[in-house]
């Protein structure tokens, strides 16, 4: 086995595929760094050193906004526990804005999670074996004196280990680049966690401040499987598929798909059981509220860890017994 | 491994063996009923036209495709239920031989050499010499020539030192020169002990190079035997140049000699090229040729020329396959 997991590697490295991935990362994260930077400028200059003030504005501003009518129900529900967690927040004297090298990676990697992760994932995903197919290398890999499924397993190891390191990668280039934007320190920040949603009832009984890189650890595992999850389906398309560039395209369009209903915070319940809105896992780190009433981290991870399994199983069936036509 | 087989007394081992095999995709029946058997030290030719069924039975020996019924052993494994026992015998280049173009020709050897046990680093550098392509092995395969990729998969195909060499349309793509060595050395291989599975479309490549074949047509063997034999089983062509032609032909009837109605469907057309119309095709036996040219010229008709035509594997192809598109 080690040796197939040798080759594949091998190939991973020379398709260059990885390092792509990791140029996305250098070209984009200073980007977004630039942007924060801007952003922490401007309340600088509007209420100077006094960040009590800016949350209190904050808290104000969403809570003038409850009154209208012209809000929909929805974000009301949104702004109510925006405003309960402000206020956690100002009680305990903790600066929820506080930039630094390690909140801004926290924060980018808590908006990277459901979307940008997973296209990174798919990069290398996508084509692992739909790229044999197409170029028709599949024959020779499929003629030697070797099982299919343990030329199909070493192709999944070796997936799995790049995702990995995209995960470790992801977190290391955010710290390094935004370090230089906002200074390496942080890594002993309070944060709080625990928020219980309950309906627009925030239940703050179990919230706790943890060092900021415990969070990040934590973060990071539930990153670490969503790309997990993300990577089989891509995995089971790139086996079903033979094109690759088909195989990419389904896999985005799920993950956009998924986005657009987390965002419609939808009134179709039974939507939570697919794989593309349980894909914000950090979501229930930080507090933010659930798309669909009745999920729960426990839900989302069951939900992911049965959709990945279920690829697997596909993924290995078809291997093993499809006829090799082309 | 000539010498193990030598000592065992069968120099005729069976290699390859293919008992009633089936296959149906979709609705369809592609390949309906093969049968062969391959023996080492032996170039076994698989001759068919496009669409016949050569590809996915070739694909079916090296356990890419599964039989819907039958039965394939290589070196008595069963290829479909020991594959790892039954593959580790094979060398095979599908098709064209496809290797990762993002690697070197060696690290492509490298990658294959992994995947089978007990080839070392001497090994590949001995299969590179064999194919000669020492110079450039270190080079990224895409800079390569298709000649040179061919040679590349006729390496990898070799690493393993296999006792079934199993090529699809190997001719394809090379110039003469090239096609001429690939002769050469497939013959080399054959003298060692190797047995050799070619599959073509060019029946005068196929004639040249293999020892026994089979010809195949829409999914069923037509026949297998040696090539004389095939070839002996052929009908004896003499094509006739008369002037008149009308009064000519009318006296060879009147002899009993059988024409020919359209001879393009078992002829080489490069046989009738440049006869325009005036050609008679007719079957008959070579040693009548002299009485029927004294008898024509008795009766004033002019002979213009009398050609004897060799049976071929192109022709008995074109016979038994009834002109079915061949090249």
């Amino acid at each position: 086995m080690i040796p197939l997991v040798k080759n594949e590697m091998i190939k991973m490295i020379k398709k260059k595929r990885f390092y792509v991935i990791l140029l996305v990362l250098v070209v984009l994260v200073p980007m977004f760094a630039y942007a924060q930077l801007k952003v922490s400028m401007n309340s600088q200059e509007k209420y100077g050193d006094d960040w009590r003030r800016q949350v209190q504005q904050g808290i104000t501003d969403n809570q003038n906004s409850l009154g209208s009518d012209r809000v929909p129900e929805e974000w009301k529900k949104y702004r109510k526990i925006y405003i309960q967690q402000m206020k956690y927040y100002l009680e305990h004297d903790i600066n929820p804005q506080q930039t630094g090298g390690v909140s801004f990676t926290r924060e980018f990697l808590n908006n990277a999670a459901t979307l940008f992760i997973p296209l990174l994932i798919m990069g290398v995903g996508s084509d692992i074996v739909s790229s044999e197919r197409t170029t028709g290398t599949v024959k020779m890999l499929l003629t030697r004196p070797i099982r299919r499924w343990k030329i199909l397993l070493s192709k999944l190891i070796t997936l799995l280990m790049f995702v990995s390191l995209i995960v470790v990668s992801a977190y290391v280039i955010c710290y390094l680049i935004s370090g230089l934007f906002f200074g390496y320190g942080g890594f002993n920040m309070p944060v709080l966690t625990g928020f219980v949603l309950n309906g627009a009832e925030v239940d703050i009984s179990g919230v706790h401040a943890v060092p900021q890189w415990e969070y990040l650890l934590m973060q990071a595992g539930l990153i670490w499987f969503v790309s997990i999850t993300v990577a089989m389906l891509a995995f089971m398309v790139s086996v079903l598929v033979r094109s690759t560039a088909a195989s990419i395209v389904i896999m985005m369009a799920a993950l956009i798909a998924g986005n657009i209903l987390t965002n419609m915070a939808s009134a179709w319940t039974s939507a939570k059981y697919l794989f593309m809105v349980n894909l914000g896992l950090t979501n229930y780190l930080a507090g933010s509220p659930a798309p669909i009433e009745g999920m729960t981290l426990g839900f989302s991870l069951m939900i992911l860890a049965i959709w990945a399994v279920c690829s697997l199983f596909v993924s290995f069936l078809v291997f093993t017994k499809q006829d090799i036509l082309n | 491994m000539t010498a193990n087989n030598r000592v065992v007394g069968e120099q005729q081992q069976t290699v390859l063996s293919v008992q009633h095999i089936k296959k149906k995709i979709g609705k369809k029946w592609i390949v309906q009923d093969v049968t062969f058997e391959v023996k080492a030290g032996e170039i076994f030719g698989f001759l068919g036209p496009n669409g016949a069924g050569k590809t996915t039975t070739i694909r079916m020996l090296v356990d890419l495709i599964r039989p819907t019924e039958g039965k394939i052993q290589i070196c008595g494994y069963d290829v479909q239920k020991q594959p790892e026992q039954a593959l580790a015998y094979v060398g095979s280049i599908v098709e064209n031989p496809e290797v990762y173009t993002y690697l070197t020709g060696w690290e492509n050897l490298e990658h294959f050499a992994r995947m089978m046990p007990g080839v070392s680093t001497a090994r590949i550098a001995e299969v590179v010499d064999t194919v000669r392509l020492g110079a450039r092995i270190h080079d990224k395969v895409k800079t390569y020539s298709l000649g040179m990729r061919q040679r590349l998969g006729i390496a990898q195909a070799l690493l393993g030192r296999p006792k079934l060499l199993i090529m699809d349309e190997p001719t394809n793509g090379l110039d003469p020169k090239g096609i001429k060595e690939l002769r050469v050395f497939i013959r080399k291989l054959a003298e060692e002990g190797m047995a050799v599975f070619v599959s073509s479309h060019l029946l005068s490549e196929i004639q040249l190079l293999c020892d026994r074949v089979a010809i195949i047509s829409q999914g069923r063997v037509l026949a297998v035997g040696t090539v004389e034999e095939l070839i002996a089983d052929g009908t004896n062509y003499v094509v006739w140049q008369l002037e008149p032609r009308a009064g000519g032909e009318a006296l060879l009837i009147a002899d009993g000699v059988r024409l020919v109605e359209d001879p393009d469907n078992v002829l080489d057309v490069a046989i009738l090229a440049g006869m325009g119309d005036h050609a008679i095709v007719t079957i008959m036996s070579p040693d009548q040729i002299a009485n029927q040219v004294s008898r024509l010229v008795k009766q004033g008709i002019s002979v213009e020329s009398v050609q004897k035509i060799n049976p071929t594997l192109e022709q008995l192809f074109l016979e038994m396959t009834e002109g079915e598109g061949i090249e």
